[in-house]
């Protein structure tokens, strides 16, 4: 192991993975917007729209994010729709995570019982203010966990961006291999910066997740997919 | 009308192509579902030893796994084996231990949660019965364990099919790359390949993996009732 090659080039990692935490950031923020809209949508069974998201849904859930990506990036200039690689990754990152999103905050409306709305609108509550002030707050403490879970997903998965030529962390390791054939350090560089990005997160999910669970929050055993 | 470039898809074999990359992705995935699903099973029972040292190992190799991109498992394997242990493995062979790698430590997570769901009185009345371990896990847990792991299980095959995109960056010529073929041998005489071959990429990948989702879905809801 060539530490001085390392200490050379660890910069180059330190912007990388600034890049990735910048992309997921924006990316996890919009597909938390975009997830609670469609859960909203969902349980309030819109009519038209509702079909829509379920479309969106399943569409996002059953494609791979790389082939979204190559869609975006390559096949859409051809309809004269040019995104630059930071607006592919974030476009693409919130179609997929969006519908992850909206899963997860389904299943935690569903599983607040229906008594909860009974006996709001018996306290004579609107329909939206039950669902405000009594659903939501409920619905958020039993999403938490899976949750964390998709947004550990979503960092993982930006690492497909390099593939549209973003400049993040795995784009700079298959350079430094490609340039300097230094493939020990490069892929050593790389294991490191994602252990220092999701290892803090993965601790700090489970340690939510389990004050949660004492906290008597409904059940943590939903699973969720990636 | 001005060409809509629909017609790369007809031309010569190229949707057959595209089909026959679709393929490696799916051998890849089929292969590395099967190796995951039976050493999954074994890491299942491992992880619910007694022990502690050997339920921490466990716990390591889950957390590893679940914390590394598949994509940088993929270039470990890829070039590292290649420089350290001097194997020349082809992409498939990479592709094909990293998901397995993957696939048996969530494979086994899952085995784990359910075989600590079914009641300690089963275990207790087959013992009771005079059945030896191994009988009461034959006949009495695997089959019960195998009723509630069927739903995840077929999560976790459309995620590997997903994933198995992903090879084409450590150099399998699977869809994509048969895709990009196709569009390179064509960018002058139809400019717009790109749009419909990875559009065509990104439905044929829907309806393999749809189909999957909805049953694991039906299968969920029935065991819910």
């Amino acid at each position: 192991m060539d530490f001085e090659f390392i200490r050379s080039y660890y910069p180059m990692y330190v912007e990388a993975a600034k890049m990735t935490l910048g992309i997921s950031f924006i990316g996890i923020v919009l597909s938390i917007v975009i997830g609670l809209i469609c859960s909203i949508i969902k349980i309030m069974e819109i009519p038209v729209l509702k079909s829509i998201v379920n479309l969106y849904i399943e569409l996002s859930r059953n494609t791979p994010l790389l082939i979204q990506l190559f869609f975006l990036y390559f096949g859409l200039p051809k309809l004269g729709i040019v995104l630059s690689s930071q607006a592919c990754a974030i476009v693409g990152l919130a179609f997929l995570g969006g519908s992850y999103m909206a899963e997860a905050f389904r299943t935690g409306i569903d599983n607040v019982d229906v008594i909860q709305t009974e006996s709001g609108l018996s306290l004579g509550l609107t329909k939206g203010q039950v669902f405000l002030h009594i659903i939501l707050p409920q619905a958020i403490a039993t999403s938490v966990p899976v949750l964390c879970a998709n947004i550990i997903f979503l960092i993982k998965e930006t690492s497909v961006f390099s593939a549209v030529a973003l400049a993040d962390l795995m784009f700079v390791a298959k350079d430094l291999i490609g340039i300097y054939y230094k493939t020990d350090e490069a892929l050593f560089m790389l294991v490191i910066s994602y252990l220092v990005i999701l290892l803090p997160i993965s601790l700090i999910c489970t340690w939510i997740e389990r004050r949660v669970r004492y906290a008597g929050f409904g059940n943590t055993s939903t699973v969720s997919g990636n | 009308m001005q060409d809509s470039g629909i017609q790369v898809l007809f031309q010569g074999t190229n949707f057959l192509r595209l089909l026959g990359g679709l393929w490696v992705s799916l051998k890849i995935a089929v292969l590395s579902m099967g190796l995951s699903m039976v050493l999954g099973i074994l890491m299942g029972m491992i992880m619910t030893s007694t022990n502690k040292i050997i339920r921490f190992i466990c716990r390591i190799y889950l957390e590893t796994v679940r914390i590394m991109p598949q994509l940088v498992l993929l270039f470990l394997v890829y070039f590292g084996s290649a420089k350290h242990l001097g194997l020349n493995l082809s992409g498939n062979m990479a592709a094909v231990i990293v998901f397995t790698f993957w696939g048996t430590a969530e494979m086994g997570d899952l085995v784990r949660s359910a075989l600590i769901s079914i009641p300690v009185h089963q275990y207790e009345s087959g013992f009771a019965l005079g059945m030896t371990k191994i009988q009461v896990y034959l006949t009495i847990i695997i089959p019960q364990t195998v009723r509630r792991l069927i739903p995840s299980l077929i999560n976790l095959l459309t995620r590997m099919i997903k994933t198995t995109s992903l090879v084409v960056l450590i150099g399998v010529v699977e869809v994509v790359k048969t895709g990009k073929q196709i569009i390179d041998a064509s960018r002058y005489t139809n400019p717009k390949a790109a749009l419909w071959v990875y559009g065509t990429i990104f439905i044929l990948y829907f309806l393999i993996c749809y189909p999957f989702s909805r049953v694991s879905a039906i299968l969920e809801k029935r065991l819910k009732d």
